[in-house]
Formats: C-alpha cells, sequence, structure tokens
C-alpha cells in the first residue's frame, strides 16, 4: 500500500510538471472553429520567419472553437494574445464588454484589420439540374435550400445580407419588394442548420435541397474534395464583404510580455507567402500579385460591405436579426 | 391456480418477447455503437490508429485527462468518507441539509456548473478579479479543469457509502470506543474493513465520470491545444475538423478506459455480493 501510494504520488508529481519549454517564445493564438488547418499551415510559415528574423524559437498554440464564444472566453480571462475570427462583432465585444482592446482595433492593421476575406457561394449538385446561376433563381418555386440558420450562426447572418445586399441592387427603393425577395427566399429553406458545418453537412451527407448557401471558401472546399463535377460552384455576381478580423489583445500581451510577437504574427498575414498559402484555403486576398495568380479561381464580383446593405453591425444586429426584427417579421409571413 | 393470480412473466411467450426486446434494445443502444467506435477507429488500418494516438496533441490530451482524473480522485475520496462519516455517526443540526446538499452536482447540468466556476473565478467574477491581481490562472488552465470535475464528480463516494454505513450502523466502532481504541484506529480496523468494496466501487465511478467529463471542462477549458484540451474535447476538436477516423481513434481510447472500469465495477459487485466473511476481525465479533 505504501509503495502504491509512493508511485502514486510521484506519478502525479511528474504529470503536473510542465513539459520542459522546447521554444524560446510562447503565443497563444484563439480562432473560430474551422480555421485549425489554415493556422496549423501558417503557424509553421511564421515561426520560420520568426527565427529569421530573431533568431528566436517559437512555439503557437491554437485555441478553436464558435468565435463567439472564444470572445467569451476572452473577456472572462483566456489569455490569448491575438484572437483571429470570422465575425466583426466578436471582436467589438472584446473592446464594449472586456474593454480590453481600444474602440479603434480596426484601423490599427490594413483593410480593416481583416487580411483575408470572402463571400458567400451557391453549390449546386452534378450539372445543375435547377439551373441556378443567380440569387434570383433561389425564389423560383421549384428550388430547395439548405443554408446555416441566420438567428444562430455568423455565417447564416452573412447570407442573409449577401442576398438583401442583391435585393437591394435589383430592386432599388422598392422595399416592398426587397422584403418580398427575402420572404421568398427564406420559404424555400428546407433545413437551417445551426452552423456552417451542420449545413454542410445536411447537403452533402442528407442529401437534402438543391442548393446550399454557404461562404465561399467552403464550397470550393468541398468542390475540390470530391471528384471532377459532383459539385458545383456557383458565384452570384452582387454578394456580401465577409471579412475576418485579426487583434491583438493589448491588455494580455502586455502581462504575457508578447507585444512585438504578437503584432508581427497578424501583420505578416498580409506579407505576400502568407497571403498565396490563405489563398490556397480558398480565402480571398488583398495582395496585387496573389489576386493575379488566382484569378480563374475567384471571379471578380461586386461585394458590397456591411456599411453599404445595412449601415453597420450595430444597426443591421438590431434591425435584422434581433427578436421581433425584420427577420423575424419575414419568416412569420410564409 | 385461477388465471387472474398467473403473473404475466409465467407465460413463457411474454417472457421471450421481454427478454428478446432487452436484448435488442441492448444491442442497438449499447453494443453497437461500441463496435462501431473501434470499428471506426480501425477503419484506415492500424498504423493510422497508431499514428493518431500517438499524435504529440493527442498524447498531451491523454496525459492531461489522466492527471486530472489522478488529481480529483483521491481528493473525492478524502471528501466523500469524510462526508459519508460525519452524517451517519453523528447527529447534528443541518445534517439532512447536507445530505441534500451533496446531490446538488447530480442535480444540476454540467455545463451550468462550469459556467457558475467561470462566473466565480473568471476574471470578472467575483473571485476572479482578485486572482488576476495576484497574477494567478484558474480559468482555462489544468486548475480550473480539475475545480470543476471535483464539483462534477464529488457525490459518487459519499453516495456509495453512506446507505451502506447507515445500514452498518454504529455498534461496532461504539464497541472500539468501549474498549478504548483511537479514533484513527476504530477508522482504520473497524469502518475502514467494513466499507472497503462500496469505497473501491466510488472510486471506480468517480474516476470513470472525471476520464469522461465534458460539460463542464469544456466551459473552462479555453480548448488550447497540447495546453488545456482534454481527451473528450479532443474528440470533439478532431470531429470538428472532419478528422473523423482521428476522433474514433481517441474515443476508442474513452471507451477503452470505460470498459476497463466497467470491469473493475463489475469485480467489485461480484466481491460485495459475497457474504461478509472475509475479515478475520469479523468472524471474532
Amino acid at each position: 500500500m505504501k509503495q502504491l501510494l509512493k508511485g502514486f504520488v510521484l506519478g502525479t508529481a511528474l504529470l503536473s510538471a510542465q513539459p520542459a519549454l522546447a521554444a524560446d517564445r510562447e503565443l497563444l493564438n484563439t480562432s473560430y472553429d474551422i480555421a485549425r488547418e489554415l493556422f496549423a499551415a501558417y503557424n509553421e510559415e511564421f515561426k520560420a520567419h520568426w527565427h529569421e528574423k530573431t533568431g528566436e524559437t517559437l512555439e503557437v498554440r491554437q485555441s478553436h472553437a464558435g468565435s463567439s464564444r472564444q470572445a467569451q472566453a476572452i473577456i472572462q480571462g483566456l489569455r490569448a494574445d491575438v484572437a483571429t475570427f470570422n465575425q466583426v462583432t466578436d471582436i467589438d465585444i472584446l473592446h464594449a464588454r472586456g474593454g480590453l482592446i481600444p474602440e479603434d482595433w480596426a484601423d490599427r492593421l490594413p483593410n480593416n484589420s481583416s487580411p483575408y476575406y470572402s463571400t458567400m457561394a451557391f453549390l449546386v449538385r452534378k450539372d445543375n439540374p435547377k439551373n441556378i446561376q443567380n440569387w434570383d433563381d433561389l425564389v423560383r418555386e421549384d428550388v430547395t435550400l439548405v443554408m446555416p440558420n441566420p438567428k444562430t450562426s455568423g455565417n447564416g447572418r452573412y447570407t442573409y445580407l449577401a442576398a438583401l445586399g442583391y435585393a437591394q441592387e435589383e430592386f432599388g427603393d422598392d422595399q416592398a419588394k426587397i422584403d418580398q425577395f427575402l420572404a421568398d427566399l427564406l420559404s424555400r429553406v428546407r433545413v437551417f442548420d445551426s452552423g456552417g458545418r451542420g449545413a454542410t453537412t445536411t447537403f452533402i451527407e442528407r442529401g437534402i435541397g438543391d442548393a446550399l448557401l454557404t461562404f465561399e471558401s467552403e464550397v470550393l472546399n468541398i468542390a475540390d474534395r470530391y471528384d471532377d463535377g459532383e459539385y458545383l460552384v456557383i458565384t452570384p455576381e452582387v454578394s456580401f464583404l465577409a471579412e475576418f478580423p485579426v487583434t491583438w489583445i493589448d491588455d494580455y500581451i502586455k502581462q504575457n510580455n508578447t507585444e512585438a510577437l504578437a503584432k508581427e504574427y497578424l501583420t505578416h498575414l498580409y506579407a505576400e507567402e502568407s497571403q498565396r498559402l490563405l489563398a490556397g484555403f480558398n480565402y480571398r486576398v488583398h495582395n496585387e500579385t496573389v489576386q493575379q495568380e488566382t484569378r480563374d479561381r475567384f471571379q471578380d464580383l461586386k461585394l458590397k460591405s456591411i456599411d453599404e446593405i445595412a449601415g453597420g453591425w450595430e444597426k443591421a444586429m438590431a434591425e435584422h436579426f434581433a427578436s421581433g426584427g425584420k427577420l423575424d417579421q419575414l419568416q412569420r409571413r410564409r | 391456480m385461477t388465471t387472474s393470480h398467473r403473473r404475466v412473466g409465467d407465460q413463457p411467450w411474454v417472457r421471450r418477447s421481454l427478454i428478446g426486446i432487452a436484448v435488442l434494445l441492448a444491442m442497438v443502444m449499447l453494443v453497437i455503437p461500441v463496435v462501431v467506435i473501434f470499428a471506426q477507429a480501425l477503419s484506415a488500418g492500424w498504423s493510422t490508429f497508431a499514428g493518431n494516438v500517438t499524435d504529440q496533441y493527442t498524447l498531451h490530451a491523454i496525459g492531461l485527462t489522466l492527471f486530472v482524473a489522478a488529481l480529483t480522485v483521491p481528493l473525492n475520496l478524502v471528501f466523500g468518507t469524510a462526508l459519508a462519516w460525519s452524517v451517519t455517526r453523528f447527529r447534528f443540526p443541518g445534517r439532512k441539509l447536507l445530505i441534500t446538499l451533496i446531490d446538488i452536482p447530480f442535480a444540476v447540468s454540467p455545463v451550468i456548473a462550469g459556467l457558475l466556476y467561470l462566473l466565480l473565478y473568471g476574471r470578472n467574477g467575483w473571485l476572479g478579479s482578485w486572482l488576476a491581481t495576484h497574477d494567478m490562472q484558474l480559468m482555462f488552465a489544468w486548475p480550473g479543469i480539475v475545480l470543476v470535475t471535483v464539483f462534477v464528480t464529488c457525490p459518487f463516494v459519499a453516495r456509495e457509502l453512506i446507505p451502506l454505513m447507515q445500514q452498518q450502523g454504529s455498534e461496532e466502532e461504539e464497541a472500539g470506543v468501549v474498549l478504548g481504541a483511537s479514533g484513527w484506529r476504530i477508522f482504520r480496523k473497524i469502518t475502514l474493513p467494513n466499507i472497503k468494496w462500496a469505497l473501491i466501487y466510488g472510486v471506480v465511478l468517480t474516476n470513470a465520470r472525471a476520464v469522461g467529463e465534458f460539460g463542464a471542462v469544456s466551459v473552462v477549458s479555453g480548448n488550447v491545444r497540447g495546453q488545456t484540451n482534454t481527451l473528450p474535447l479532443h474528440v470533439e476538436l478532431l470531429y470538428q475538423d472532419y478528422n473523423v477516423v482521428g476522433a474514433f481513434a481517441s474515443a476508442s481510447l474513452l471507451a477503452a478506459i470505460a470498459m476497463l472500469t466497467l470491469v473493475v465495477k463489475a469485480f467489485v459487485e461480484w466481491r460485495q455480493s459475497r457474504p461478509i466473511v472475509s475479515t478475520p476481525e469479523k468472524e471474532v465479533s
């Protein structure tokens, strides 16, 4: 018994000893749930870059979950050095509720602190049997759709806003027609999944719907994964500019003593080789050389920002997505 | 015997179909899923399985999970025994209340338990700001994971012991007191041998739950790979990455731990069900 106890205490002590730090420096990146592969690749790239620059070895730790949950964790004390999210509102909250970053965080890096972006696109089945080419094809009576729920996912909200952007373009100031278009579109949706990955599963695995509405990066990834022509990607000419904002977290990088490192980690996302890497994961990037290289993959589109479509995120959330808002009213109409 | 006195089970077809339904349900709900876990884990071959299991992050998740269990189990062993001892051997005001309180972790959802701890010890929490100024990190680090695991698993040992100790009564211990034995000696020579198997059973259950806990841990973990990711969280993470085989490989480790637990539990139950004549002290009394 004594032996056993001794062994146990020893084992516990051994286990609790943090693994000896192999690297000189450490950085914690909190990110959204489907970005693991992207940052696994970027981290390798950045480690080499940092080593070249400073001679220090580096370990980048990753945390992945839904970005709203990540924001909440950071506010409650997850001492992340940087946040790389897929929703602007989730970074705003770090300022509004956490007081961890300044209000003008978006101006600290180029392109609204969004080193890469995407838009909303459609995925249709082999040979596009319903001949879906643009937003107006989606409201035809013979078409059924799958999209993430705008109530619970940023992905779904983006799709809703993209459709709104198209309708504004098409019908101008005619609010009744815009509303009718959105109501029709929502009524064609067979399944509202709670998140983007769920919607993909519904469309692919369960075979429901004629078109899946989600991020262009996601539909390109799916199309890549299956045999030629099994699924087709349709990119409508007018869509939504979905930004992927990043920020360093001022309070924590001070505590963690990682100020220079965290800033360089995010700044380096804008370097040409990093932008090429991001484009490889089917995100659109700002670097012109890389844009030229990937032209046949990413067609030129008219991408409308949240300011153009709904006058900013705050207004969009209050007007469209809050309880009793536009979305609720439109869904009640069907 | 008239038909009105016959019990349902007496008719062979009733008995057979009841047994059939039970077996079928057990197959569909229990056996097949377990088989699927291992089949999926091995679907890409042994080498892929080995690769998945020995992946740096999986290994860390295993280590962390065992580490958390290794802290949780002894803590709750001591706590549970002390609690059961005090409520069954002594009468004091609030005793009933204490017995009820111990069930709280059973009653509340683990997610809520996690949130409670987060709101208490998180950066904006009541104690959190004090901790932060003293540069102590509980949440989103291993101490937080241990804390919520202890909370979720604390009733198991006590719940096993209380009914047994109530049933056994305190006559033997009283005899010990009369004969002049010290408290520690009474506990070691009389109480402990009496409750030994129930205690082990409680430990087994505590361990199973500590290893498998997801909800509460998920709230306070922060999901940092290679740092605060336990095995159940790791399974979810891999699954979300479309790495289904990897997810099932990690899940099969959890299933293996669970099955080991079941074996130990079955053994303990078998020991418990035998007439209590095993200890020499008993034979004398």
